[in-house]
Order: structure tokens, then C-alpha cells, then sequence
């Protein structure tokens, strides 16, 4: 009889990596029905290419890293970050838009340096950066929530052969798109917030902060709760993340004046707040660790959000704030290291190592 | 019910506790062989005191404990020995070590032994004393010598009993409590007697365990002893792994943190393992030796799983039998619980002291760990790390064996529970790593502990040369100064007398006898030697002194190492390894000058009682003082070795410091031998030895090789090789 040896624990908990990503594609369910609900195929069109893309990158990449490549695939990574960056491009995009984000995220950001668990920086942030900054036309290009009435006409969203003539042909999307809530505010000039807000379809037909895309941070929210139920992470990036914009927002208001930078449930419900809080600064690999570090780190990605959002150059800035702070992650970490048992305050004694 | 406090992280794994919650105690039939290995808990191994073919009682002291922090074995059955061999013990590293083989006779007849059910009249030292030579140790599975835990230097007001067993599948503690509840209580008073009665007396209960706290309390309704029962307060708290460690359970019942590197006894708390309150129930009030324990043998591929009042030493094969293994369904053996056990290598080694549970899993139980994927920082680790560490910087930095960092880290407070690498969705074996970097980084501390001592030493050696030599350079200065004043004396003597014969005759006598200032001086050695001789009694008397105080020194290193933690972290290892050094050490001193006392003893016994100087110069001196003796001969081999060498080629001088060489290094191997044959301390110190002189002899060699290329007889031929290059 051989009995096998190996180091204790002998037991081992139920959770995998690929049970991690699942969950994280599951909680991506409510917000990519919305989505659709609103913007049509465009979304699930954008997130089929980028899969495609992603798993097709990953298998030559480990191929040529000469890694394992079924073990590899199995444990989602490369999907999840597929979904992610397919949820945030516009629908009905050119199909190279998601191709080349994605290929990007996968080869450069993530396999670059050093594959799953190495990469600094969030790949489907990189990739989508990536794009805003070599296509800023076609990223900012956001379809009508359909639905929405503009001049006394409907807004509809094209139909799949539309769609797929648009994305893969190149047809003209001219007709079917409108500011975002976003960039609608953005443009506000001069009138009180009361009074824009009734001017502006996008907002005189929204409940609390703008038409169609409410909907859309709301399901993301409640994706994100699936998640932190099933303890795929804990509550501390998601609300710091949320408590950073939500200050800044209090502070900024201004009483709803002409100068006014917008209201907190106009910024907590609008472009990619939600999206990013519950799905973008939760990825493990590229926050700070520990728990009082993801706090910090959520945080400041608020106040960046929220800085872009109003006096930066583009309507939204989830993926610049969320990068800033992957290269600040590290710092954060030093920072903020949990108090070791027996030992007294916490940050003092990891000070003490001479490679410091 | 006292307030509890709840630990940082932990984890619920399934418990798997019913398994082996069956039915009561089980008894397992005397098996035929007994395999008791010296080292069966923290500390230096015990040393047989018997020898093969020896007939041993049951009960009867087999092994003697070494040193303070070290415990005694115990024949748990009768037989006779029939090998003092090494065997494979149960040990992580699955290697092998010195044990004792009984085979048993059948009889299991007792050696005689009293018992002391009226404890409370002995005295603590008595009752610890007792404790010690029974041999127990703790029986949690850390295998700490109780006796040294029950000797604090501090005032106790707390004595905390363990009843977590906190491990899935262990049951031992759990039905032990609730058969024996009553025994328990009285080993309880006994440690309260000993430790000076502490206010409080907790004794920690997990909230799965509701029948043994039920036992535990109507034990304590009915118990005599009134004046204890008051102090003692079962105390239950939820579930969870591993609120069993010492440090977690103290945090649990007190809400104190134990300080890193510090021992409970500094907060005024001691613990104990509610198992071995039991043994030591049994030692003091039943005369008995730990020779038995109770363990847990469970498991699916267990037929009949249990918990089974088994004999030290039994095989675990043969324990394995009661409960119906079933072997062709198991694939890993672990002795302990899931969590922190460790794989046996083939079920011939032996239940040992420390050993509360065998756990036969099968395929589907414990299936081999998925290959690890790489760290996705997900945190999870540092959620349920009970040491409030990051797990996962600390895999980062063992990994790139940054060993600075690590230590920053505070790997030494990792209780190596287990925890993290449970909940790691990668499955990276995180503990694993912990392990191979903290046995690195204590290697490494040693060390660096031998080269300060080395290079001490040699400040030492060198400062005492330079000392020499000024001394010598002084006495030279002395002697000169004397012969100038002395020539000067005689020319102005010669002078006088030339001058004025009378005076010269006048002062002849004394002249005479003052001859010179170089007879002073050879008269003032001749009184040195003398004075080195004469003074036996004033020798022995420094030796004797010497003796006292590296006593005085062996014992309070003894004392200052039996105060160190009984927890496995590495810091404490090191702190340990090196105090245990120190005694050595102490100890080496102490025996030392125990044999210079004796070496005088002798040589006055020699030379008869009473005062040397009193003999007569007839009696040769040489032999009167060996030390002359030996520095004569010293310095007649020295002047030989000097006309040798200077007979010598350059090439035969190399020749002969190689063969002196390699003569050392044949000797500081023979010494390595015996000193890992013993288990000394200074193993690595030898190892270090032999390690150098055969770099010096390779260093030699090579010199040889070249020399021999420039001149000697070798030089045809190596110019021939150098030709052909
Ligand atoms: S649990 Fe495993 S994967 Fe997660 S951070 Fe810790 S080591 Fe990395
Ligand atoms: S093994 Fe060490 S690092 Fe891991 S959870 Fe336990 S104490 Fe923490």
C-alpha cells in the first residue's frame, strides 16, 4: 500500500478560482439585460466578439508561453474580462473596436506581465482606455435608450440585421444616437439644475438621474450584491468607491445651481458608477489587499470619478480613475498593513525592513 | 457566564465529528511489540536506561529525561527490550529516530508504584515533580513537558483548560470529558493546587460539544472539593477553526492578545489540555506513568471508527485492526486532524504521546490538492487568518525567499493553522511555504549565531596574543633594564675596589650572594614555578569556586529555557534552539571544571595529601606538576618539528600540514558521528568543523598540486601536460 504525503491542511474549502468567475459572470446577468432592454443586440454582440477574441488571444498566448492551455481557460479569467469590457463599449460599435480592445487587454496588459494574478492593471481598463484614446469618435458614439422621446419622435434601437450591418458593415449608427445622460450635463450652460433637468428628455423622462441609464446602474448594483452575499468580496472597495463619489458629490452640489457639478443620486446612477463599483475596483489582482487598504483604494477612485466627471475632458472617467489607482495600489498596500496578533499598532513595525 | 471575545478570521470546515462519536472508550488488545521512540514531545530526547534483553515491568522508567525541557518514557506494558534501534517515528518529515522495542510478555504486570490521592498535603514542587517523572507531556498534540508549564516565574491568577479540539473528525477530548468527567475535575484541582489557587479557572468549550459540557457540569455539581468549584466556569463559544490554538483561546476567554514572543505565564495564565488534566489526574492519584492515551481513529475508510484507550507505542497498524481499516481504501494516513496533521509514510510507526488522532481517509475525503493556479489576490487568505496576517504577501515574498520582508510580515506569528491555504480558491499550498521559509530563515539565524560566536572567539584569541606579546615585550624591557643596572653595579663595584680594596672586602658578602642581577632574576622564575607548584590548594579552591558558579549558570539557563513558550513558532524555535545552546554550553563549563578538580584531586592523591611545596626537591618535579610535564614535552615536540621543517623541502612541509589536516578532519567526523548518534546540540556546530577542514583540506591539496608543478618531483610531468596545452 502507498500512502501519499503531502504538507497539511488535508482539507480543502469548496471555492475555486473558476467558482470566483463564475459568480462574476452571473452577477454581469441583470446589468447586461438591461443593457439590451434599452440598447438593443448591440451589448451581447460586443460581448460575443470579445470573448471570441479574448479565449482565441489567451489560447496562442499561453501557447506560446508554452503553459498548459485547457488549465488555463478553465479558470474563466480571460472571459471575465471579455464580459466586462463588452459591457462598457458602446453597442453597435465597429466589430475591430472590441477585437482590438480586447486583444490588447489580453495580450498586452494581462499576458505582458506575467498572466493571471501578475498584471498591475486591470486589462478590460487598459483595453477599453486604449480605445477611448485612439477612437474617441466611435467610443463616444452611445445609442437612444429606446424609448426615449427626442423632438416628439420615439427612440427605437435597430434590429438584429440592422445591427449586424452596422457593426460588421459599417452602416451609418447616426440615426440612432443621443447624448448621455452624462455628456448631456456636461453641455448644461447657464440654467439652474431644476431647470435644465426639465428641459432635457434624457432627464424630464428619468425617474432620479437620467433616462435609461438609472435602470442600467441599478441592475448592476443589485449584480453586485449577488456578489457580496456570496462573499466573492468584501463590502469595503464597492462602498468606498461609492462613499468617495457620494462626499465629493455632497460637496460639490451646490444647491442645484447653474454651476453645479450634479446631484449625488445623479452621479451614483449615472454612465459607469455602478458598473465600476461592483465589477471594476472589486477585481482582486489590481486593488490593495487589505481590507482597510480596499477602502482607501475605492475611495480614491470616487474622488477621481467624480473629479474627471466634472471638470476633466471626458464625460466619464471610471477607467482613468481605476488606473491611476492599479499604479497606486502597491503604495496603498504599504500604507496599510492589518495589525499582526500580539503586536502592537499596525504600520510600524513592517517599517522596519532595511529594503525599505 | 463569562464574557467571550471573538478571534480575527477562522474558517467552519465540515466537522465530521459524529463519525467517531459512536459508542463508548474502546480497549485495544496488548499488541506484540511496543515501539517508544526517546523523543516524543518538545525538548531534548530522553536517554534509554535500559538496555536490550532487559526485562521491563509496566509503569517502569525505560528512558530518563535530559536536561530540564525534556521528558522521560515509561514501559507501558512488561516484556523485554529487544531493541534500542532507529525507527521510523511519526514525525512530518517521516524520518527516523531513536526509539525502544519492547516485546511484550502478556502479563502487563505492574511495577510497584504508591499513589497520592491526598494531594493537597504534598507541596507544588513535590506535585510537580511527580508530574515530571511521569512523563507527561501535553496531549493536544504539541507535546510541551507539563511539568516545566507548571513551574511559571510569575504569579498565575488564570488557568485556562483547552476543551476546543477544534480539528474536524477529533473526538478523543470530547469522549474523554464525557466518560471522565469527574477525574478531569480533580486533575484540575490539582493544577489549581499547584499554581497557588487561581481566581479564575476556565475551562473553553466549543458550542459543539453540549454533551461533555453537560457532563462537565453536573461533574462539577456533585464534586467534593468546594473550595475550588466556585473558581471554575466552563465556558462555550461557537464553533469555529481554530479557536483551539493557545494564543486564539486565550483571545477567546480573556480578550487579551498573548504579546508576540511572550508566554501566557506573563499575563498570569497558564493552559492546559483538558487530555493531559486527565494524565496527570492518573499520575498523581493512581501512581501511573503516561503509558496510555486516548485516540481518535476515524475516517471513511474506517470501518468501525472510534475512540480507542490505546498504549503508547502500539503500532499504528495494529490500532488500525480494531477499527476496521480498510486499507485498499485509503490512500493518505493522517496522524491528526485534517487541518494540521501530517501524513504517515506506512502504518509501522507508533502511536506516541502527542498523537490524539489517526484519520484513514479515502480517495473521495481528502482527494489529492488540484495543481495550484496562481494568486489572484483575491484576500480571502488574510479574511480568515486568525493571526490577522496577509497571506497572501507573505506566499509573494516566500516565494522570491525575500526572507527581510517575511520577517516583516511577521511570519513568526503564523500559527501555520492551515486556514489560508483552505480557503485559497487558487489551492496554493500557502502553508507549505511558510514552513520551507521559516525553516530557512531559522537555518539561517543559526547560522549567523556560529559565525558571531565564531568571530568572537577569534577577537578573543587575537586580543590574548596581543596581550602576550606586550607582556613578553615588557619583560624583555624589565630583563635588559635589570642586566644594565646590574653591569653598571659591578663596574662601579670594580671600581670601589680598585679604588678601595677594604671596602670591596667589606662588601663582599653581601656582593657574593647578590651577585648578580641575572641570579635575581632566575631565582624569581625558580619562585614563580614554585609558587605555581606550591599552590594546589589554592587551585583546587579557584576550581571548586569555578564548579559553584557554572552551576549557579547551568541552572538558570535551564530555568530561563524552561520558561520559553511551548508554541511551535519559529521565533520561539530559535529563541529555544539558542537558549538550549547556552545550556549546553553551561553545561560543558560546569563539567569542565568538574574535571580539572578532579585531574588535581588526583594528582595530589599522587603526590600525598598536604602542601607540595613541603616535599623535598628529591621527589621529581616534573612528574609533580603534569602541566610542566605536558609544556616540556610540548616544547621539545616543537623544537623537533622546527629542525624537521627546516629539513624539509617546501613541498614535504605541504605534504605534512595536508596529513595534519586530514588527521583533524578524520577526528571532528568521527566526533560528528557520535554527536548525531547522541542527538547532541552541537551537531551543526561539528558540521561546521568538518565543513571547514575539508575546505583547508581541498585548499591544501590544490596548494600541493601547484607546488609539486613548480618543483619536486612532479615537475617532469606536469610540464609535460603543460606542453601540451
Ligand atoms: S486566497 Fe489564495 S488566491 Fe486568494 S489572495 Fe490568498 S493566496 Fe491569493
Ligand atoms: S497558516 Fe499562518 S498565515 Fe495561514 S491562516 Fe494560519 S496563521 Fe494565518
Amino acid at each position: 500500500m502507498a500512502l501519499t504525503r503531502n504538507s497539511s491542511p488535508h482539507a480543502h474549502g469548496p471555492r475555486s478560482t473558476q467558482w470566483v468567475m463564475q459568480q462574476v459572470l452571473i452577477a454581469t446577468v441583470p446589468g447586461l439585460i438591461v443593457l439590451t432592454s434599452f440598447f438593443g443586440i448591440g451589448t451581447i454582440i460586443n460581448i460575443l466578439i470579445a470573448s471570441i477574441t479574448a479565449i482565441g488571444c489567451e489560447a496562442a498566448v499561453l501557447k506560446l508561453r508554452q503553459r498548459p492551455i485547457g488549465f488555463y481557460l478553465r479558470d474563466y479569467s480571460a472571459l471575465v474580462t471579455a464580459v466586462l469590457l463588452g459591457l462598457a463599449l458602446p453597442p453597435l460599435a465597429p466589430w475591430w473596436l472590441a477585437v482590438t480592445g480586447t486583444a490588447f487587454a489580453i495580450i498586452i496588459a494581462k499576458h505582458l506581465y506575467g498572466g493571471m494574478g501578475f498584471n498591475p492593471f486591470n486589462p478590460a481598463m487598459i483595453g477599453y482606455v486604449v480605445l477611448l484614446i485612439s477612437f474617441p469618435l466611435q467610443m463616444s458614439a452611445w445609442l437612444a435608450p429606446s424609448g426615449l422621446v427626442i423632438d416628439g419622435t420615439v427612440a427605437a434601437t435597430p434590429g438584429l440585421r440592422d445591427a449586424l450591418q452596422i457593426v460588421f458593415a459599417g452602416n451609418a449608427i447616426d440615426g440612432f444616437t443621443a447624448a448621455t445622460p452624462l455628456d448631456a450635463f456636461k453641455h448644461n450652460s447657464g440654467l439652474l439644475v431644476e431647470n435644465f433637468y426639465q428641459q432635457t428628455p434624457q432627464f424630464n423622462q428619468g425617474r432620479w438621474a437620467g433616462f435609461g441609464w438609472e435602470w442600467v446602474n441599478i441592475a448592476f448594483l443589485l449584480g453586485g450584491c449577488y456578489l457580496l452575499g456570496r462573499k466573492v468580496f468584501t463590502w469595503h472597495a464597492p462602498v468606498g468607491m461609492l462613499g468617495g463619489l457620494t462626499l465629493m458629490a455632497l460637496f460639490n452640489y451646490d444647491g442645484g445651481s447653474s454651476a453645479s457639478n450634479g446631484s449625488i443620486i445623479f452621479h451614483l446612477l449615472s454612465g459607469a458608477t455602478m458598473f465600476g463599483a461592483f465589477f471594476i475596483v472589486t477585481d482582486p489582482v489590481t486593488s490593495a489587499t487589505s481590507n482597510r487598504g480596499r477602502l482607501i483604494y475605492g475611495a480614491l477612485i470616487g474622488v477621481i470619478l467624480f473629479l474627471i466627471r466634472s471638470w476633466g475632458n471626458y464625460p466619464d472617467a471610471l477607467a482613468f480613475g481605476v488606473l491611476l489607482m492599479n499604479f497606486a495600489a502597491p503604495f496603498i498596500d504599504y500604507y496599510t498593513p492589518p495589525r499582526t496578533y500580539g503586536h502592537g499598532k499596525s504600520g510600524t513595525i513592517i517599517h522596519r525592513s532595511k529594503e525599505d | 457566564m463569562s464574557k467571550i471575545w471573538d478571534i480575527h478570521g477562522g474558517i467552519h470546515p465540515a466537522e465530521h465529528k459524529a463519525l467517531s462519536l459512536g459508542g463508548p472508550i474502546r480497549t485495544v488488545p496488548l499488541p506484540p511489540t511496543l515501539i517508544l521512540p526517546l523523543s516524543q514531545h518538545i525538548g531534548a530526547p530522553a536517554y534509554p536506561v535500559v538496555g536490550v534483553g532487559d526485562k521491563v515491568l509496566k509503569g517502569q522508567l525505560i528512558a530518563a529525561a535530559k536536561g530540564f525541557v525534556s521528558a522521560p518514557v515509561h514501559a507501558p506494558s512488561s516484556g523485554v527490550i529487544s531493541a534500542i534501534e532507529e525507527q521510523t517515528v511519526p514525525h512530518v518529515s517521516g524520518m527516523k529516530a531513536p526509539c525502544i522495542v519492547i516485546q511484550t510478555d502478556g502479563n502487563d504486570s505492574w511495577i510497584e508504584h504508591s499513589a497520592n490521592p491526598d494531594y493537597r498535603q504534598k507541596t507544588a514542587a513535590e506535585l510537580v515533580a511527580l508530574i515530571g517523572d511521569a512523563g507527561i507531556t501535553g496531549l493536544g498534540g504539541a507535546g510541551f513537558p507539563s511539568a516545566v508549564k507548571l513551574q511559571p516565574r510569575q504569579p498565575i491568577n488564570t488557568l485556562i483548560i483547552n476543551a476546543t479540539e477544534c480539528e474536524p473528525y477529533i473526538t478523543a477530548d470530547d469522549q474523554l470529558i464525557r466518560e471522565r468527567a469527574a477525574d478531569i475535575l480533580i486533575g484540575i484541582d490539582i493544577l489549581a493546587h499547584i499554581l497557588g489557587r487561581p481566581e479564575r479557572i476556565l475551562i473553553g468549550i466549543e458550542d459543539n460539544k453540549p454533551e461533555a459540557q453537560q457532563a462537565l457540569a453536573s461533574a462539577l455539581k456533585n464534586s467534593g472539593n468546594t473550595d475550588n468549584a466556585g473558581a471554575i466556569e466552563v465556558v462555550e463559544f461557537p464553533t469555529k477553526y481554530p479557536s483551539g490554538g493557545e494564543k486564539q483561546l486565550i483571545q477567546i476567554l480573556t480578550g487579551e492578545e498573548l504579546p508576540s514572543g511572550k508566554l501566557p505565564a506573563e499575563l498570569g495564565i497558564v493552559c492546559q489540555n483538558i487530555g493531559t488534566t486527565h494524565a496527570i489526574y492518573r499520575a498523581i492519584c493512581h501512581g501511573e506513568a503516561l503509558i496510555s492515551r486516548l485516540t481518535t481513529v476515524t475516517g471513511q475508510a474506517c470501518g468501525k471508527p472510534g475512540n480507542f484507550e490505546v498504549l503508547i507505542g502500539t503500532p499504528v497498524a495494529h490500532l488500525l485492526k480494531e477499527a476496521e481499516f480498510d486499507a485498499q481504501r485509503c490512500p493518505k494516513l493522517i496522524m491528526g486532524g485534517p487541518m494540521m496533521g501530517f501524513a504517515l509514510p506506512d502504518t509501522s510507526v507508533p502511536i506516541i504521546k502527542s498523537s490524539n488522532c489517526l484519520l484513514a481517509t479515502t480517495a473521495e475525503e481528502s482527494p489529492p490538492p488540484p495543481p495550484a493556479q496562481a494568486c489572484i489576490r483575491c484576500g480571502h487568505c488574510a479574511e480568515v487568518c486568525p493571526a490577522s496576517l496577509l497571506p497572501q504577501q507573505l506566499y509573494w515574498h516566500a516565494q522570491s525567499k525575500n526572507y527581510e520582508r517575511l520577517e516583516a510580515h511577521h511570519l513568526a506569528d503564523c500559527i501555520e493553522c492551515g486556514a489560508c491555504s483552505y480557503v485559497c480558491p487558487s489551492s496554493i499550498p500557502l502553508v507549505q511555504y511558510y514552513r520551507a521559509a521559516k525553516g530557512e530563515i531559522r537555518l539561517i539565524a543559526e547560522e549567523k549565531r556560529q559565525s558571531d560566536r565564531a568571530r568572537a572567539r577569534f577577537e578573543h584569541h587575537q586580543a590574548r596574543v596581543e596581550q602576550e606579546e606586550k607582556d613578553k615585550a615588557a619583560k624583555r624591557e624589565a630583563r635588559k633594564l635589570a642586566a644594565e643596572a646590574a653591569k653598571a653595579k659591578r663596574e662601579a663595584e670594580a671600581e670601589i675596589a680598585a679604588a678601595n680594596p677594604q671596602a670591596a672586602l667589606d662588601a663582599s658578602p653581601s656582593a657574593g650572594a647578590n651577585d648578580s642581577g641575572e641570579l635575581d632574576i632566575v631565582q624569581a622564575a625558580l619562585a614563580r614555578v614554585a609558587a605555581k607548584k606550591a599552590s594546589p590548594e589554592d587551585q583546587r579552591k579557584r576550581f571548586e569556586r569555578a564548579i559553584e558558579t557554572t552551576a549557579a549558570r547551568l541552572q538558570k539557563a535551564q530555568q530561563v529555557l524552561a520558561a520559553m513558550a511551548s508554541d511551535d513558532s519559529a521565533e520561539q524555535q530559535i529563541k529555544r534552539d539558542q537558549q538550549r545552546a547556552s545550556v549546553e554550553q553551561a553545561r560543558l563549563r560546569h563539567q569542565e571544571a568538574k574535571n580539572k578538580l578532579a585531574a588535581i584531586e588526583t594528582d595530589q592523591a599522587a603526590n600525598g595529601p598536604g602542601d607540595i611545596a613541603a616535599k623535598p626537591a628529591t621527589t621529581n618535579t616534573a612528574s609533580a606538576d603534569p602541566g610542566l610535564d605536558r609544556a616540556a614535552a610540548a616544547i621539545a615536540r616543537a623544537q623537533k618539528n622546527a629542525a624537521e621543517q627546516a629539513s624539509m623541502s617546501p613541498q614535504q612541509k605541504l605534504q605534512k600540514q595536508r596529513d595534519a589536516l586530514e588527521k583533524r578532519l578524520g577526528k571532528a567526523q568521527t566526533r560528528l558521528a557520535q554527536a548525531e548518534s547522541e542527538g547532541s546540540e552541537q551537531v551543526e556546530a561539528f558540521n561546521h568543523a568538518v565543513a571547514t577542514l575539508s575546505e583547508k583540506l581541498k585548499a591544501a591539496d590544490l596548494e600541493l598540486a601547484s607546488g609539486s608543478q613548480d618543483s619536486g618531483p612532479a615537475k617532469v610531468q606536469t610540464h609535460t601536460t603543460e606542453d601540451s596545452n
